[in-house]
């Protein structure tokens, strides 16, 4: 272990100038030496909080979201099992109504409970979607405000002139592609036939997935309750989920689309599907 | 300056090592959790909703 700061340079050569045998980086630091040090620290800096903003923030915020769901969700189980006990008939059981032309799957376990609209920016459920994720729950909040899109305890938001998850019509979510938590990063790698799940406090709605589109900003047909289809009476249930694209600009939008499966009452226990997940974020 | 900083660290080499890394993790640190999120609020980031 040797100090290497006054280590003997050239113990052998007394004869030298020692002026000139001393380490030339002991020389006395300029004002534009540190000036200089100061604006490369500053481009360091800068490129760290871009860094920071387009990647490593992502993934802080998307885990705060999703910690936040995982509490909704203990709430909501909470809440059913002080129900439970309080009245151990839920109404999540009501025979199956006879809808005409509603073609949801056959092992409908009733017609799904539709929960009334929330108030604005309040959170009422969760997004659950595998293929984005194995742990990727993220809450979803009324209205599509920064309020709700920037926030680390949401990040995907409902448009409040859409209908509620299970109701018949579009139930259309937006969150952002990239920075505030990336809701819909990965929006784009969905297959056909993937798995949306809508957790709320009445349980969850299997939603399909079934192909996406790409639309201009202004392109809102695709919230109606057929979507792009304007003035239809529907007769389907549909998710509509809108993001910005392409990545790191909101030129363009682009929208997945799913169709109602089925529905899960919270009483019955969560699919199998996402039962890790539902059973993780619970601990 | 960084060589000022250098050269004002205390102990053999290994020990200014460490301290050098601990000095940074505690910068990136104070970056990542303090700094940088009070800088992004002062970006007004762009309104990307369409009006009704």
């Amino acid at each position: 272990m040797t100090d290497i700061e006054p280590a003997p340079l050239t113990p052998a050569t007394p004869e030298s100038a020692p002026a000139e045998l001393r380490r030339p980086r002991r020389q006395k630091a300029t004002v534009l030496g540190v000036l200089g040090e100061l604006c490369i620290t500053g481009g360091v800096v800068v490129l760290l909080f871009l860094g920071w903003q387009v990647w490593l923030n992502d993934l802080i915020v998307g885990a705060e979201q999703t910690s936040a769901a995982n509490a909704l969700a203990e709430q909501w189980d909470n809440q059913a099992a002080a129900s439970a006990t309080a009245s151990p008939t839920p109404d999540a059981t009501e025979a199956p109504d006879e809808t005409p032309a509603a073609p949801p799957a056959p092992v409908d376990p009733g017609e799904p409970v539709v929960a009334a609209p929330p108030a604005a920016s309040v959170s009422f459920a969760n997004l659950i979607i595998p293929r984005l994720g194995a742990d990727y729950r993220r809450p979803i909040a009324e209205g599509i405000g920064s309020n709700v899109l920037n926030n680390r305890k949401t990040g995907v938001g409902h448009y409040p002139q859409t209908q509620m998850p299970g109701a018949v019509g579009n139930f259309a979510v937006a969150a952002h592609r990239t920075t505030y938590g990336a809701g819909f990063h990965d929006i784009n790698t969905l297959l056909v036939g993937d798995s949306i799940y809508v957790e709320t406090a009445d349980g969850w709605y299997k939603y399909v997935y079934r192909g996406t589109e790409y639309v201009r900003p202004t392109g809102v047909g695709v919230l109606d309750p057929v979507p792009q289809v304007a003035g239809v009476a529907s007769t389907d249930r549909v998710i509509t989920m809108t993001s910005c694209h392409p990545y790191y600009s909101s030129a363009e939008r682009i929208i997945a689309y799913g169709v109602f499966e089925t529905w899960y009452p919270r009483a019955g226990g969560p699919p199998a599907e996402i039962a890790p997940l539902v059973q993780a974020g619970a601990n | 300056m960084y060589a000022a900083i250098w050269r004002f660290l205390p102990g053999p080499l290994w020990v200014r090592i460490i301290t050098v890394v601990v000095l940074v993790a505690a910068v990136l640190a104070a970056l990542v959790f303090w700094v940088f999120p009070l800088v992004n609020e002062l970006f007004v980031p762009p309104e990307v909703t369409v009006g009704e």
